[in-house]
């Protein structure tokens, strides 16, 4: 342990941050479904969740030996500093990404960071090109496909095998399996994606001399990486988990255990056959296939779409950050400190821009306007894509509504006055992402009157 | 460029072929044990069956898992 320089702690202590983001962004891909079908309740889900990721931790024993998957060349070793600056730009990606309420691929946005990183260190000679398609882009394109047409078949021949019987009947039946292939997701994630912070960790304690070259990670390294992501897991990606399960489509018990089990089965034959696949795809995929699946139901394009655009620009943009925050790290240690000290103030300005508009436990199921119709035109989409997450078409709902329920969310935010609600409701009307507030709370207020006040 | 399309077919049919025959297979242990309109307990044979169709499930269960932790 003496041999652990300062900036091999803080690379260890990065790790296990993005670990622990790791943890909360990748909630939603395993119990999103489970929490709008109503299967667990959402505490209970992220708990379950939680759980399942630590034991995932400990059941392999195979751990990463690259970090990269070869997408750069680590013959001659990774700088700790270029490890830094990629888990940064993984990172400040990620809880962009949570603020968006977009599920992408924390695997992806590691290796767009460290991409970054080597590309700004050492030059694109550095990079295998011929892996980053084959590991980056063919899965990220292969992934929805494969996992959606199976839920799509899943949840027809599911709906005709039970056609004329009365649907609460199936329910809970439906439920359980649901819950079921929900675990093992959870499972295959701990295994997966704790082992990528184990091999992070490992390689930068080899790198600084504390271990010798192959040796298998520690027991504390094990240990925290799967507390860290445990520890995000039921913290809960409650934005993220609210797109998944009622953004994309609305989800009914046969859909959302068909999906579910798409999901678990096109994992584990990924990883099993060695062709990897990420596990965010693979599980938007599968409950847009369910939402086509099934007769009436839809699928909203222009949520799934501001995702897609998501999913390609996680490479560039955590890279992005990443070759700036390599350029800042190998000017020394004052260069390190300030990006430590940019992540950690661009994380705390992402998380007060987040209590602007709450989502947690209490309302992650208040999705949008069921009722909303499929936007036509193109630029109704372009517009929707840089606009804040969906709303329903509420615009028109009373105002004053709402406005009670203002001042519990914004405990971090702008002060609101309880006392001045026709004020707060102008305010609220004027600002274009505190009316998507405004409609969502309006939404919460309706239809659970008590939720509000426990946030 | 060696793009294995080799593995991506056995993912694609593998993964086609665990999700629906799984789906399938629950849905009718669901419909067998469910109860008749008329309140009555299923009938014995579809019950049985519906029993084995949830073994079958249980099974492919414990083989994930096994997946996972090998």
């Amino acid at each position: 342990m003496e041999h652990i320089t300062l900036l091999i702690g803080i690379v260890i202590v990065t790790a296990l941050v993005f670990d622990f983001t790791n943890g909360f962004h990748d909630t939603a891909n395993a119990m999103a479904t489970t929490i709008s079908t109503g299967a667990l309740k959402p505490k209970t889900a992220v708990a379950m969740s939680a759980v399942l990721n630590l034991i995932g931790a400990f059941v392999s024993v195979e751990v990463a030996k690259t970090i990269s998957s070869g997408l750069i060349n680590e013959d001659s070793g990774i700088q700790p500093e270029v490890i830094f600056a990629a888990l940064v730009g993984a990172i400040i990606w990620n809880m962009l990404t949570w603020l968006a309420g977009l599920p992408s691929s924390s695997s992806h946005a590691l290796m767009g960071g460290l991409l970054g990183a080597t590309v700004a260190s050492a030059g694109f000679g550095a990079v295998n090109g011929d892996v980053v398609i084959m590991k980056v882009l063919i899965p990220a394109l292969a992934a929805p496909l494969v996992a959606g047409l199976a839920s799509l078949l899943a949840t027809r021949m599911s709906y005709r095998l039970t056609q004329g019987v009365d649907e609460k009947q199936t329910a809970k039946g439906f439920r359980a399996g649901q819950i079921t292939s929900a675990g093992l997701v959870s499972l295959a994630h701990g295994t997966n994606d704790a082992q990528k912070t184990m091999g992070v960790i490992t390689l930068a304690l080899i790198s600084g001399g504390a271990l010798g070259a192959d040796a298998d990670p520690p027991f504390w390294v094990i240990a925290s990486a799967g507390i860290a992501i445990a520890a995000g897991t039921y913290l809960g990606g409650w934005r993220i988990i609210r797109t998944m399960g009622k953004g994309i489509t609305d989800i009914k018990p046969p859909q959302g255990f068909a999906a579910q089990t798409s999901a678990a089965a096109t994992i584990l034959a990924s990883s099993h056959i060695g062709f990897s696949l990420s596990t965010t795809h693979v599980c938007s995929g599968a409950v847009m296939g369910s939402g086509l699946g099934r007769k009436g139901g839809v699928v909203r394009w222009s949520t799934a779409g501001r995702m897609f655009i998501g999913w390609g620009l996680t490479i560039p943009a955590a890279g992005l950050v990443a070759g700036l925050s390599a350029l800042l790290a190998e000017q020394g240690d004052l260069g390190v400190t300030v990006v430590a000290v940019g992540a950690v103030t661009a994380c705390a300005a992402i998380w007060v821009a987040s209590r602007r508009q709450p989502v947690d436990h209490t309302n992650v199921n208040d999705g949008p306007d069921h009722t909303d119709p499929e936007p036509a035109g193109v630029v109704t989409t372009a517009m929707q894509v840089v606009a804040p997450p969906p709303v329903g078409s509420r615009a028109e709902e009373p105002l004053p509504q709402s406005v009670e329920s203002i001042p519990h969310q914004n405990t971090a935010g702008a002060p609101a006055d309880a006392a001045a609600p026709a004020g707060a409701a102008a305010t609220a009307a004027s600002d274009a992402s505190s009316s998507a507030q405004a409609n969502s709370n309006a939404s919460s207020a309706s239809s659970a009157p008590s939720a509000s006040s426990l946030s | 460029m060696d793009i294995d399309w080799a593995a991506l077919g056995q993912v694609f049919g593998v993964s086609l072929v665990a999700t629906v025959g799984l789906v399938g297979l629950f849905t009718l242990g669901i419909l067998g044990t469910a109860s008749k309109a008329d309140g009555t307990s299923a009938a014995a044979l579809p019950r049985v069956g519906a029993y084995a169709c949830f073994a079958v499930c249980a099974l492919a269960v414990a083989y994930g898992i096994y997946l996972i932790a090998a």
